[in-house]
């Protein structure tokens, strides 16, 4: 029995790494939260499940190929397959690290899991799951999987200079442009724009953007993949990135209404997390909050002005990690400083090169996101129906797909058994 | 002067509420109400449990009008609210003894509406 580490494996390092594991895991489940919080009774489950379908479907893929696809090799496009079926990735250190493989394998799948979830707020109360499944399993490997590749598996923008800490290439800007194709392909829901459609509980989305928080310090403080400097900067920098972010918001919540509102809150600290996220191991702790503070200026703008569009992306997924992943990776080109991260200095401390690799990024991370999820839904609609019926809509997505309500009476309800026992007296009963 | 109650769809409720209200009858009442008709019953599984739910949500509107104004509020409720499946629901008009507006205390068939030719 094997009771030591492998040589070059740091006990310190793979501790944190766990439980940074553990800590993205948990984001999955208090983005459901968040999810299910922002959208009708009747699609709170449905919501969840999307956000519990990635836990299955984008883990499996990712073990299977999505892995080996982002993180084998350093090809300009993407990776090889010799880590398919996870071969080769075991207790020896992964390169270029001290944690063991098989650590760096679940701390990147939790990654690819909760961005694959991400993408679901874009089509809620009305995908069908059983598509959902299938895009859910594709995207993670199509999407995610590259541009991982690109931004963290050594492919042509890591090679060509970008800095991205934590995930504003595959995660953020990957999850917010495939949200905008999404929205696109599918449509929108049937009384978009007719009716309020409103969230049905504020306090689930403060929770879940809570536990999403709290999730981020293992996001952003796990990606130095040790409890070196990055680490440690990283971390600090996403308590004071948000806090700025929440500040901000609630002024310019009281500029337009006059109050503070509470799922406003609860989206600015999505802002603040997700903008913190590819600079985090970058900049200085004061070049943090300032980022912290401007994201909130794009991102407000853009969730007040899309419900005045036409796209039905419901949950603004676009705004919270598309526009704000998007500013985070260029903030890095402006204020990247040496003397914090060792790495590189931003255009503010002489560094115009680096703003250039940020802005290429900037540039083909949404592009591609975009047109590969539209492509992929296109293809997933030509073979089953993305959507059913009006009246499905109508009645919910609860009970249609799962059978199942979140908020139960249970008046009226028979059991089965009974009903079948007491079969002759029942009148008879209409399909609908 | 008549009372329109109606059993509806949710989704029928806001093309009627808009319709009513540029026909002139902005004034209903409307609650969320369980019932049990011919519509068949919604089947649920909670773990080991197999269930059949035969109360379905509806939507309850009542409007009160004139007598003269029935016809067309019956006939707006029955356009939005008929799917042609079970389940559509029902309308029942029911006759009303009288009307106060409880602000001013006027009484009569004036104080049904506020549209100027309708409940006038």
């Amino acid at each position: 029995m094997i009771v030591s580490a492998a040589a070059g494996v740091d006990s310190g390092d793979t501790a944190w790494m766990l439980v940074s594991t553990a800590l993205v895991l948990l984001m999955t489940i208090g983005l459901g939260i968040f999810y299910a919080g922002l959208v009708r009774a009747k699609n709170a489950l449905n919501t969840f499940m999307m956000c519990v379908a990635a836990l299955a479907v984008a883990t499996i893929t990712w073990a299977l190929v999505g892995y080996s696809l982002a993180f084998d090799g350093d090809a300009k496009i993407v990776g090889g397959l010799s880590h398919a079926f996870l071969n080769g990735v075991d207790f020896a250190p992964r390169d270029g690290t001290t944690i063991p493989h098989l650590v760096f394998f679940a701390f990147q799948a939790t990654f690819c899991i909760v961005t694959t979830a991400l993408v679901s707020g874009a089509v809620v109360e009305r995908m069908r799951f059983g598509p959902f499944l299938v895009f859910a399993a594709l995207w993670s490997v199509l999407v995610y999987a590259v541009m991982a590749h690109w931004a963290f598996g050594g492919g042509w923008l890591q090679a060509q200079g970008t800095l991205d800490f934590a995930g504003g290439v595959p995660v953020e800007m990957g999850s917010g442009f495939s949200a905008l194709a999404a929205a696109l392909v599918v449509g929108s829901r049937k009384d978009y724009g007719r009716q309020a459609l409103l969230p049905h509980n504020a306090v689930y989305c403060l929770l879940g953007a809570g536990l999403l928080w709290f999730g981020w310090f293992g996001f952003n403080g796990g990606s130095g993949f040790s409890t070196g400097d990055p680490s440690v900067l990283a971390f600090t920098n996403t308590l004071l990135t948000p806090a700025c972010t929440l500040l901000v918001w609630f002024i310019l919540d009281l500029m337009r209404g006059r109050q503070v509102t509470a799922i406003g809150a609860a989206t600015a600290i999505i802002v603040g997390c997700v903008g913190i996220t590819p600079a985090g191991g970058f900049i200085s702790p004061a070049g943090a909050m300032v980022l912290g503070a401007l994201v909130a200026l794009p991102c407000y703008a853009v969730v007040m002005w899309r419900p005045r569009t036409r796209v039905d992306e419901t949950l603004d997924v676009l705004a919270a990690h598309g526009v704000a992943g998007l500013f985070g990776i260029v903030f890095i080109g402006v204020f990247a400083s040496k003397s914090w991260n060792g790495v590189a200095d931003g255009l503010a401390y002489g560094d115009a090169g680096q703003l250039g690799s940020q802005l290429v990024a900037a540039v083909a991370a949404p592009a591609y996101a975009f047109a590969m999820t539209w492509i992929l839904l296109k293809g997933i609609g030509a073979v089953m129906p993305l959507r059913g019926p009006a009246h499905d809509e109508a009645v919910g997505m609860d009970i249609v797909h799962h059978g199942e309500e979140a908020y139960l009476t249970g008046e009226g309800a028979i059991l089965m058994r009974a009903e079948a026992e007491a079969e002759e007296e029942r009148p008879v009963v209409a399909n609908v | 002067m008549k009372m329109v109650m109606a059993y509806i769809r949710h989704e029928a409720f806001e093309p009627i509420r808009a319709d009513l209200l540029g026909k002139g009858f902005p004034s209903l009442s409307v609650s969320e109400v369980k019932g049990s008709g011919r519509q068949k019953g919604i089947t649920e599984r909670y773990r080991g449990a197999e269930l059949t739910n035969y109360l379905r949500p509806k939507v309850k509107i009542e409007c009160v009008v004139a007598g003269r104004d029935v016809r067309t509020v019956v006939d707006t409720i029955l356009q939005h609210a008929r799917t042609g499946g079970v389940g559509d629901g029902k309308v029942f008009v029911l006759p009303v003894e009288e009307a106060y507006r409880v602000r001013t205390g006027e009484a009569g068939e004036e104080i049904l509406q506020a549209h100027p030719g309708g409940g006038a």
